[in-house]
């Protein structure tokens, strides 16, 4: 057992928590109230390889480890949850192609995205479908020599800017989840209609969208696997990225902490600092303990698929347990500035209003429940 | 060219620094160890001058503990080429370091034409190595270096001085730069540089290697304390525009007759 | 008692007060000053007042420009001459990089910006702050002879009453060969205020100044009081203030008489480059701000409207 991470690894933690801090941090607000994409910020990022940390050795990647890739979501969240959603909505739209798809298409599709800064969006939700994901209504359609996808998708990352779609949709709704399908759509494909920018409480500088596909003819080479093969890759994906967005949790939750235990430190009440007090002494205690709780359980979730393990249970307990503190500290942290904490001059109300996604993107905290507990019962 | 870099590790500057229990040195426990802020000057000013000047190397050279080779390995992955580390204890002098540096360099089997430091090290802060270094390898050397450029084998460097002057310098190589910042903007080690780093060369030495013994010690520290605290000072409220101007006048008053100031 | 020489710069028609410093700390011991160049009367005058023996005054080729190399030579010379036991110097852009090179001719040990320092039986025992004023420590110095100490200016004070010395004035020529690294111009900065690490009055501006333009309010107090201009960490990123005008952990470690502070909150690592200062005034909305813990004044108010009136104010008694 040793809970010590590689020289190596505390390098690119080390990178990517200093880029945090440079190059985000400082530009977080702004382009949070602005709703803004920051460009410069996610190609410079890009540049110094923290995007794309899936893409495998072979296809131009870096080759990253999950627990690698985590590391830097976690220092970059640190930065800005808007804009690690940015980064990290490139991943769960790249993962499917490096589960589900074949060499000539991670060939095709992956290495692009090594040349130059390029988005990706994953497309499952629908309007009438989030967490039922396995009742979405796309469907995609065998017409001999090309596929044809109809169907809405909402909530989609990236949309507006994005070069490549990873589309589920289904080919036999009466299959349930076995006619699940999933087929990458490259951007100039006629009939993409790409929505407005939705307005969102937090992660406001992300782009978010709906997507809506009419009749569009998609070469059979872009489907990953054989049709109905969709929701294993799909799970496999989750697998991966269920961790990278509770070591999202876990960067956001760790710089709403640094920020409330300096102030705390600075403010003075009642005749002393804050920290003086048992109350918030209580609270501050409470904010580290789950932090590391939910730190060690997201790299154990890491490090258990890097082992070649099944890790679906821990994935979905990492990110249970990672967003439900988020909010938590992140509210503790807005009370422990008190008036100030609500005000936008000061850097915890972003931080409160970005925690709520995480409970609420990539499987909601109740749906990692009922994972957690299939898992558990089916082992009784 | 052969192109040496010297690096430091120092504590992070936002670390709490507090004297250790006999007050011999500081307590290095926690300490969360960088490169010397300096020093990223001088190794992204080699690495513009390599780009510069074609079969160009880069060596990184740093004397210290081998716990933690934060600094090296950052030097790497920015895109030096090799490293030279002469393995000591943390608390060397300057005199020390500058013959360890010497040594190091000598070692690496090159001949530098020029050799860029940081102009300070933000822990002892001493400013004494470059310049020692330089004499010892009998070179001139120009410090607190703000502009750079390189032609015709000739530098010219600009040095800042009091008052925001700057002393422009000609030299031909050899010479050490000891760089301020201003200098550059030095870049990330990125991602593909941090894994090409594990395989570049490393030359590993130790202080006998190199020539040095404790009898080289010339400066002895003792009694590491935390400043003293002030007595807490006082505070006027001058929010409200009705008593801003006596609050001014008052603080004025005291500057003039209790602190005597102005 | 120990044979001491004591570097000194001129500034204008006298020298930099830091000379004047040390020689106050060196009552009771042998103590010769050296220039380099001419010395007005003003100069001679102030360094026999404060306790100098023998003043040296060393030209000769090469040395009209500062340079290390040939300024070094130049007072090896000297050194080798006197036999003395310490050499001295202020820690001026000119001291931090001169002393260095010639402790390095000696082999011998050197201790930097020393805040205080005592010379009990002759021997040396200074006073240092390490990691940006973090800490302090006491620093002695061994190995052969003469040891070298360089002196922040500003940190020992002027002398309350000074012994006066012989001041005999001797001149000396020295030729210090080629200079491998020297001045080919001066261009001179666009203030021309004493520098921050030897001003006696500073007035600095954070992120609260919230541009370039606002800093011209410190600029008008300034004038009115001899303070130079500083600013912190977040106003130089910001553009607001050119990086030689940064007071802190990467910047410039000060200690003036007085420090204004304002619209700074007071990062730990600007308290580490002004927490030495004797006297630290602070503007802040924040009444909360780390500075204040630090003032020894503190105003909660706006910078805009409180440093105007200060300006005021100054005039009035100026």
């Amino acid at each position: 057992m040793n809970f010590e991470l590689s020289s190596e690894q505390k390098e690119i933690k080390d990178l990517a928590f200093k880029f945090a801090k440079n190059e985000m941090l400082p530009h977080a607000a702004h382009y949070d109230e602005k709703g803004e994409l920051p460009f410069d910020i996610l190609k410079k990022a890009w540049e110094l390889g923290l995007v794309n940390t899936c893409i495998p050795v072979e296809f131009g990647g870096t080759g990253f480890s999950t627990l690698d890739s985590i590391l830097i979501t976690e220092s970059l969240s640190y930065g800005c949850l808007g804009m690690n959603t940015a980064i990290m909505a490139n991943d769960l739209a790249l993962l499917p192609i490096v589960i589900g798809g074949n060499d000539e298409q991670k060939k095709r599709f992956l290495t692009p995205f090594t040349e130059s800064y390029k988005m990706a969006a994953f497309c499952l939700t629908e309007p009438g479908n989030g967490s039922d994901a396995a009742g979405i209504k796309t469907t995609i359609k065998d017409e001999g020599d090309h596929y044809l996808v109809n169907g809405q998708k909402m909530w989609i990352t990236n949309a507006g800017f994005a070069d490549l779609f990873t589309v589920y949709g289904t080919y036999d709704s009466g299959l349930k989840h076995k006619g699940i399908s999933a087929i990458v759509i490259e951007k100039d494909t006629p009939g993409i209609e790409i929505g407005k920018p939705e307005k969102k409480m937090g992660h406001s500088c992300s782009d978010t969208r709906s997507v809506t596909f009419k009749n569009v003819k998609v070469p059979k080479e872009n489907l990953l696997g054989k049709l109905g093969d969709g929701w294993k890759i799909a799970m496999k994906t989750l697998d991966h990225s269920r961790p990278m967005v509770a070591a999202s949790a876990v960067g956001g939750a760790q710089c709403s902490f640094d920020y409330a235990a300096k102030y705390s430190t600075e403010r003075n009440q009642f005749g002393k600092p804050l920290s003086g007090h048992q109350g918030i002494q209580f609270m501050l205690a409470e904010m580290a303990m789950n932090i590391e709780a939910a730190r060690l359980l997201v790299y154990k979730s890491a490090w258990l698929l890097d082992q070649g393990q099944k890790n679906t249970q821990l994935a979905s307990s990492a990110k249970a347990f990672s967003a439900d503190i988020f909010m938590k500290v992140a509210t503790d942290a807005v009370q422990i500035y008190g008036g100030y904490g609500y005000s936008r001059e000061y850097p915890v109300e972003k931080l409160m209003r970005d925690a709520k996604l995480i409970q609420i993107y990539e499987g909601t905290s109740q749906i990692q429940r009922l994972v957690i507990a299939k898992e558990v019962i089916s082992t009784l | 060219m052969n192109i040496f870099v010297c690096v430091k590790q120092v504590p992070d500057t936002e670390t709490k620094v507090t004297p250790n229990g006999d007050g011999t040195f500081i307590e290095t426990n926690s300490i969360k160890w960088i490169m010397n802020p300096y020093d990223e000057f001088a190794v992204e000013q080699a690495l513009l001058l390599k780009a510069a000047v074609a079969g160009s190397t880069v060596t990184v050279v740093r004397v210290g503990s081998v716990q933690d080779t934060e600094a090296l390995r950052t030097a790497l992955a920015m895109g030096a080429d090799e490293a030279v580390l002469v393995e000591s204890e943390d608390n060397l002098d300057s005199y020390m370091i500058a013959k360890s540096l010497k040594g190091g360099i000598e070692k690496s089997g090159k001949t530098p034409d020029i050799i860029f430091t940081g102009k300070q090290a933000i822990d002892d802060d001493c400013l004494q190595v470059p310049q020692l270094l330089a004499q010892m390898l009998e070179m001139p050397s120009v410090s607190v270096v703000v502009g750079f450029e390189h032609a015709d084998g000739k530098v010219t460097l600009k040095r800042e001085i009091e008052g925001g002057a700057t002393e422009v310098y000609e030299v031909s190589a050899p010479v050490l730069v000891a760089c301020n910042k201003g200098l550059n903007t030095p870049r990330y080690a990125s991602l593909p540089g941090i894994m090409k780093a594990k395989r570049k060369p490393l030359q590993q030495l130790s202080l006998g290697d190199v020539g040095v013994s404790a009898d080289d010690r010339r400066i002895k520290y003792s009694n590491f304390q935390l400043p003293p605290e002030k007595p807490p000072g006082k505070k006027f409220d001058a929010m409200d525009e009705g008593n801003q101007a006596s609050v001014v006048a008052e603080v004025v008053g005291l500057l003039r007759n209790e602190a005597k100031v102005i | 008692m120990s044979k001491v020489l004591v570097y000194s710069e001129v500034h204008g028609d006298t020298v930099k007060s830091v000379a004047l410093e040390i020689l106050g700390k060196l009552a009771g011991q042998e103590v010769d000053v050296a220039v380099i160049g001419d010395l007005p009367e003003a100069g001679v005058k102030a360094l026999a007042e404060h306790g100098a023996a023998n003043i040296h005054k060393i030209s000769g080729n090469g040395l009209d420009n500062y340079s290390a190399e040939g300024y070094s030579k130049a007072l090896k010379t000297l050194i080798d001459k006197g036999g003395y036991d310490y050499v001295m110097a202020g820690s001026t852009s000119a001291g931090k990089d001169l002393m260095p090179r010639l402790a390095g001719m000696y082999d011998a040990g050197m201790a930097s910006e020393v805040t205080n320092f005592t010379m009990d039986g002759g021997t040396f025992a200074g006073t240092r702050p390490l990691f940006a004023g973090k800490v302090l420590a006491k620093v002695e110095i061994d190995g052969p002879k003469p040891h070298f100490v360089t002196v922040r200016p500003n940190a020992l004070g002027m002398p309350e009453s000074a012994t006066a010395g012989a001041g005999n004035v001797s001149e000396e020529s020295v030729d210090v060969g080629e200079i491998k690294a020297a001045i080919k111009e001066i261009i001179k900065g666009a203030s021309e205020k004493v520098d921050l690490t030897e001003a006696n009055i500073i007035i600095s501006g954070g992120r609260a100044m919230k541009n370039a333009e606002n800093f011209k309010i410190l600029e008008e107090c300034a004038n009115v009081i001899g303070a130079s201009v500083g600013a912190s960490r977040a106003a130089v990123d910001s553009g607001f203030a050119a990086h030689s005008m940064q007071v802190g952990q990467t910047g410039k470690t000060v200690a003036p008489s007085l420090y204004i502070a304002c619209g700074i909150s007071g990062a730990i690592q600007h308290l580490a480059g002004m927490r030495t200062s004797k006297v630290i005034v602070a503007i802040n909305t924040d009444p909360d701000a780390p500075i204040f813990t630090k003032a020894d004044y503190g105003i909660v108010g706006d910078l805009f409207q409180i440093v105007p009136l200060l300006t005021e104010e100054f005039k009035k008694i100026m």
